[in-house]
């Protein structure tokens, strides 16, 4: 049995595994079919200072080994969460992160001071890589300035764990995680999802009410590798790696190419038991390879 | 409580080119179904098909641990769930969603139901039908399909209560939608239950409206984790906000959602 848990900048983790977020509602949408306190930590839904609708259905499109959605970052805003969501999920012993998100520098900043009030809650991450809105989401992500405004407003009044989650839909994903790590991150989490599109060619139309969306699943898995490996050669700061992860060897990969810790998303739709499943198989990995401690994963890469 | 359960393919019997029926077995004791919950099948070794196909629960034999899947083929993923021979094994997500709402014990078991099914939308109503019965009321079907070889199951709908049909091509039964049907020109019902293609549903709910006649409705949005996790299927309720039919649904009220706005 390996030693499992692991430390991004003050959190502490029993193991890397965390589900991401989007993909697992609060968590509690899981409890029926898994221990969720097993997982190292547990993104909520995104969620922002005001309520949001999100975008029209359809907002979701199957593709080869993944899918597209659109959902919009619907949710019912930071105050809803805190009054009727954080007391049915404050006492899982595993580490809640809220997924933060916002239209303007001074909607994040308000958003992450109101969640920082939350006890339980150890950490944010920051979203500055959604694809699904029109104002704010991907547009700080995608330019190193952008990025660092936000990250920079946020860290001003979020005293916690800060992770900053980044798009790949960039030229140079280090120079945004340069950015970032400059204006005080504490670590990155990368790769949200990429922008798509998908057509019916029958009928003539799009797929999605948004027509593009976000890319997941395991057809983006090599694309999140080589930018977590890139990441990793550019910041000092603890990578979490996702995208497409769907076994312990993939989670493997992602820690050998530099990250600290992963997260599995997209998967869960297909096998809601698979973050456990993850756990399992890295513990085993490092069993087989004469690992003491998961850690020495992390850039174990041969090059 | 929902569960993941490896389930044996019992039977496998094609319908018709387009329809099969499935009959799956679990070896584990089943949790409580409601009529009109449906599963999530993992598609396994179909290159193009990446998530679980929602389908709805046409029966449950409770005592046998089994259930009953009636499935028109589509695309890849439903083509692929219905290559599945006796003794394979399907990877099943069950129960999910909210069942119909059945009349209480107190309620007139003389009351006028009437069960309307489009297509392979038919299919939870089968069990809905059986539970009906079971609680001693009389439940009518009225099944539409295109033509005569889209209309399923009628030799077990018909054990359950009487059926009316309509056809789109007159194959079978009256000719035109399930809403052409001269039964609802009769006496009015006192409830109506519908799952079929959403325009015959929104058709069957203006109808129910008009009549004043309770109705519920069972949608079949596009979704994806089937557990109300990634906000994916949603429709839109009666103030606007959108609620996922995979949670929340998928069977609605129609007063719940904005169809008659």
């Amino acid at each position: 049995m390996a030693e499992l848990s692991i430390n991004i900048g003050n959190l502490r983790l029993k193991n890397p595994v965390m589900t991401a977020s989007g993909t697992f509602g609060y968590g509690i949408e899981y409890a029926d079919l898994i221990d969720i306190a097993r997982l190292g930590g547990i993104c909520v839904k995104g969620t922002t200072i005001q309520p949001r609708e999100g975008n029209d259905y359809p907002r979701m499109a199957e593709t080869p080994s993944g899918m597209l959605n659109a959902v919009g970052l619907q949710n019912k805003g930071a105050d809803y969460f805190a009054e009727h969501i954080y007391p049915k999920i404050k006492d899982i012993d595993t580490n809640m992160i809220v997924n933060v998100s916002g239209s303007s520098i001074e909607t994040y900043a308000a958003c992450a001071e109101r969640i920082a009030t939350l006890e339980r809650i150890p950490a944010i991450e920051l979203n500055i890589s959604c694809p699904n809105v029109k104002q704010g989401g991907m547009a700080f992500g995608v330019t190193a300035r952008g990025a660092a405004e936000v990250v920079k407003a946020v860290r001003r009044v979020y005293p916690k764990t800060l992770i900053v989650k980044l798009s790949p839909n960039v030229t140079d994903i280090t120079e945004i995680a340069k950015a970032v790590e400059a204006e005080g991150a504490d670590a990155v989490s990368l790769i949200n999802t990429m922008l798509g599109m998908a057509i019916d060619a029958e009928r003539r139309v799009p797929l999605l009410s948004t027509i593009t969306g976000g890319l997941s699943g395991p057809c983006v898995k090599p694309v999140a590798l080589r930018m977590v490996w890139q990441t990793y050669h550019a910041v000092r700061i603890p990578i979490i790696g996702l995208g497409g992860i769907s076994n312990g060897r993939d989670a493997v990969e992602f820690m050998l190419a530099g990250a600290s810790a992963v997260q599995i998303g997209t998967y869960n739709f297909v096998d809601p038991t698979v973050s456990i499943r993850v756990i399992e198989e890295l513990n085993a990995y490092c069993d087989r390879h004469g690992f003491q401690s998961v850690k020495e994963l992390t850039g174990a890469l041969k090059v | 409580m929902k569960q993941i359960l490896d389930m044996k393919v019992i039977a496998n019997e094609r319908l018709h080119p387009n329809y099969c029926l499935l009959r799956l077995a679990s070896e584990k004791r089943l949790p409580e179904i409601f009529p009109g919950q449906f599963v999530e099948v993992r598609v396994d070794n179909s290159p193009t098909t990446f998530l679980r196909r929602p389908i709805s629960i046409h029966d449950v034999h409770e005592e046998r641990n089994e259930i009953d899947l009636l499935i028109q083929l589509v695309g890849d993923g439903t083509r692929k769930i219905a290559e599945a021979c006796p003794g394979d094994t399907l990877n099943i997500l069950l129960p999910l969603g909210n069942g119909f709402t059945l009349p209480s014990s107190q309620e007139n078991p003389d009351m006028r139901l009437l069960l309307v099914g489009g297509g392979v939308g038919c299919a939870p109503l089968l069990y809905l039908g059986a539970r009906l019965r079971e609680n001693g009321f009389k439940p009518s079907f009225l099944i539409g399909a295109r033509s005569k070889n889209d209309l399923l199951r009628l030799d077990a709908f018909s054990r359950l209560g009487e059926i009316f049909i309509t056809t789109e091509d007159g194959s079978e039964g009256e000719k035109g939608y399930v809403t052409n049907h001269s039964i609802l020109c009769g006496k009015p019902f006192d409830r109506i239950y519908t799952c079929g293609p959403k325009p015959m549903m929104m058709a069957v709910a203006r109808y129910a409206a008009k009549q004043g006649v309770d109705c519920e409705v069972s949608l079949e949005n596009r979704m994806a984790c089937g557990l109300g996790a990634c906000l994916c299927c949603v429709e839109k309720d009666r103030e606007g906000h959108n609620v996922c039919v995979c949670k929340e649904g998928p069977v609605f009220n129609i007063n719940q959602l904005s169809w008659l706005s």
